[in-house]
């Protein structure tokens, strides 16, 4: 924590004149931003004018937007998409921080190795864990086959193409998000406090709930957070697994334009979708903001 | 030591040892397993064959890998680019500057809005006057290159921010021109950020889908995308043996990506 306040300089003089260099900044901003600005804000701008207009380009006023959000598939997309999202960071939430706990504070040997491994799994392709479940528990898959072969009366297992499924591959997707941060947190504990903790009788149990846990918060705030915002926008996967009835809002964004070309009612599913994402996105900065402040403070 | 108890530990570990094999042992070995598989119907796999992997590499996959590849490393160098102008910019001014501050937002923020939407947008605006891209490799990687840029700029700009101020400024004031102090001081000192965030933009890339799946031409399929028609068709084993050679292509660009900064930290 010292190390964090101590980077903070005490008020040095800026290096540049404020009024001249000023002017400069901007234009040198003015590269990468006119990037932003042309492929990322005006496509933007686009969807929420197309959302206007129907599919011959003729405007219609609210028309797209009344019949939508009156839909009944639009509004179940929502509540999936915010279900969906909830339970996967829940269940990443808990396995992570019991990983990164296990990890940093039963250590063994090669846990060194296991934390690289994570960080490597972090740059796979999202949809290596759909495909393997779908090998493992489809419906033609390993377990179903075995099964039939032992216990030909049984029932077919048959989650991986239902919200268990998706769920299931999105906590083992994002749950490497939670466990990075945390062990960058707990490796900054100081094990003497632990030592104290325990010599005084504190059970192992009470030590992580009043020692270790309320250093993270920030860190799990954070991590949950981006955790819900990541879940909230995923489509790889949700599309790996072909689950007809996972609708959340990108796979029916991605079923209007690509596969029905109701470019329309994509645009506004799109602008839901876009606000949604946002409104938690700045959430997110504004708690993470709070929540680190009054951390520095805590820390002077 | 949190627990003393030798049972204690040992249960940890055990719990931990079932969920990493769920996590990340079960999806990589499955999909090995599966990629040299001629037939999988008992607890083990049977009919090993070489076909599956075989076939990932021949004609139609092998383009695929290659347009992948082309794609991520075209779209991973813009985006590399474009973040640290960015970041270089943002860290030159007070981090309470309204430069800084409209920099951070916006660059930050195509990652909060969902792949399909960029997709999407990318869609709408350029399939038509003044700019057609619909249908182009262009617009392939303008996707990708989005997609990463938040990434590339909050990894490049952490640094920029954290390095220490007055070495430019020590070799400004000995005389150096701007340009040379960017050249030879600045930038070198990015270096390991800036070769972290080129190996994260690839490594996104390689398997990027969503954005992708949205604007490819059918003369520009990337890997992912083959992948998923395969799985879709029910080409399962077929479908694992692309993803082998997609991970396995992915960890060595990474590797060589990597060599750079090691270069760079024995100087």
């Amino acid at each position: 924590m010292s190390a964090a306040v101590l980077e903070k300089p005490a008020l040095e003089p800026a290096p540049t004149v404020r009024g001249a260099g000023n002017w400069r900044a901007w234009l040198w901003l003015g590269v990468p931003l006119l990037f932003v600005a042309v492929f990322f804000l005006y496509p933007l701008l686009q969807i929420g004018a197309q959302s206007f207009l129907d599919k011959s380009g003729a405007p219609v006023g609210l028309d797209n937007w009344r019949y939508e959000l009156a839909s009944p598939a639009v509004q179940a997309a929502m509540g999936t998409t915010v279900k969906i999202a909830g339970m996967s960071t829940l269940g990443a939430l808990v396995l992570g921080t019991f990983i990164a706990l296990a990890l940093s504070f039963v250590p063994f040997r090669g846990a060194g190795f296991i934390t690289r491994l994570i960080e490597t799994v972090v740059s796979f392709p999202s949809f290596l864990i759909p495909l393997a479940f779908s090998i493992l528990y489809g419906r033609t898959g390993v377990v179903n086959s075995v099964m039939e072969s032992v216990a030909p009366g049984l029932p077919p297992l048959n989650f991986v193409n239902d919200v268990p499924g998706v769920v299931l591959a999105e906590i083992a997707f994002y749950t490497p998000f939670v466990v990075r941060p945390l062990l960058a947190v707990f490796s900054q504990v100081p094990r003497e406090l632990i030592d104290v903790a325990g010599s005084l009788g504190s059970s192992p149990w009470a030590i992580v709930r009043t020692v270790i846990l309320p250093a993270a918060v920030p860190a799990l705030t954070a991590a949950a957070g981006l955790t819900f915002l990541l879940t909230m926008n995923e489509f790889g996967i949700i599309l790996f697994t072909g689950a007809k009835n996972v609708m959340t809002l990108p796979m029916l964004i991605y079923t209007r334009s690509i596969v029905t070309f109701d470019f329309p009612s994509a645009a506004v599913i799109a602008c839901l979708q876009v606000a949604l994402s946002l409104g938690v996105y700045c959430l997110y900065r504004w708690i993470t903001k709070k929540l680190s402040g009054a951390h520095h403070a805590a820390a002077r | 030591m949190l627990l003393h108890a030798k049972s204690a530990r040992f249960t940890v570990w055990a719990f931990l040892a079932v969920a990493l094999l769920l996590l990340v042992g079960a999806p990589l070995l499955v999909t090995f397993m599966a990629a040299f598989a001629g037939s999988w119907n008992g607890v083990l796999p049977s009919n090993p064959t070489l076909a599956h992997v075989g076939g990932a590499l021949a004609a139609d996959n092998l383009s695929s890998l290659i347009v992948s590849l082309q794609t991520a490393l075209f779209a991973s160098l813009l985006a590399v680019l474009l973040g640290t102008w960015a970041a270089l910019c943002a860290a030159s001014s007070p981090a309470d500057s309204a430069v800084s501050k409209v920099s951070d937002a916006v660059f930050h923020l195509p990652a909060a809005v969902p792949s399909v939407v960029v997709g999407l947008g990318l869609l709408t605006a350029f399939s038509k006057p003044p700019l057609l891209l619909n249908g182009t490799v262009a617009i392939v990687i303008l996707a990708q290159t989005l997609l990463v840029l938040a990434f590339a700029y909050s990894t490049v700009s952490a640094a920029a921010r954290g390095s220490d101020p007055l070495i430019p400024l020590a070799a400004a004031s000995l005389g150096a021109s701007r340009l040379r102090v960017l050249l030879t001081i600045r930038l070198p000192l990015l270096l390991p950020s800036i070769v972290a965030a080129t190996g994260l933009a690839v490594a996104l890339c390689m398997g990027e889908l969503g954005a992708t799946v949205m604007v490819y031409p059918a003369s520009w399929r990337t890997l992912p995308v083959t992948i998923f028609t395969l799985t879709d068709r029910g080409a399962l084993f077929d479908a694992a043996a692309n993803t082998l050679v997609l991970i396995a292509v992915t960890v060595a660009v990474l590797a060589v990506i990597a060599k750079f900064r090691g270069k760079t930290a024995v100087r």
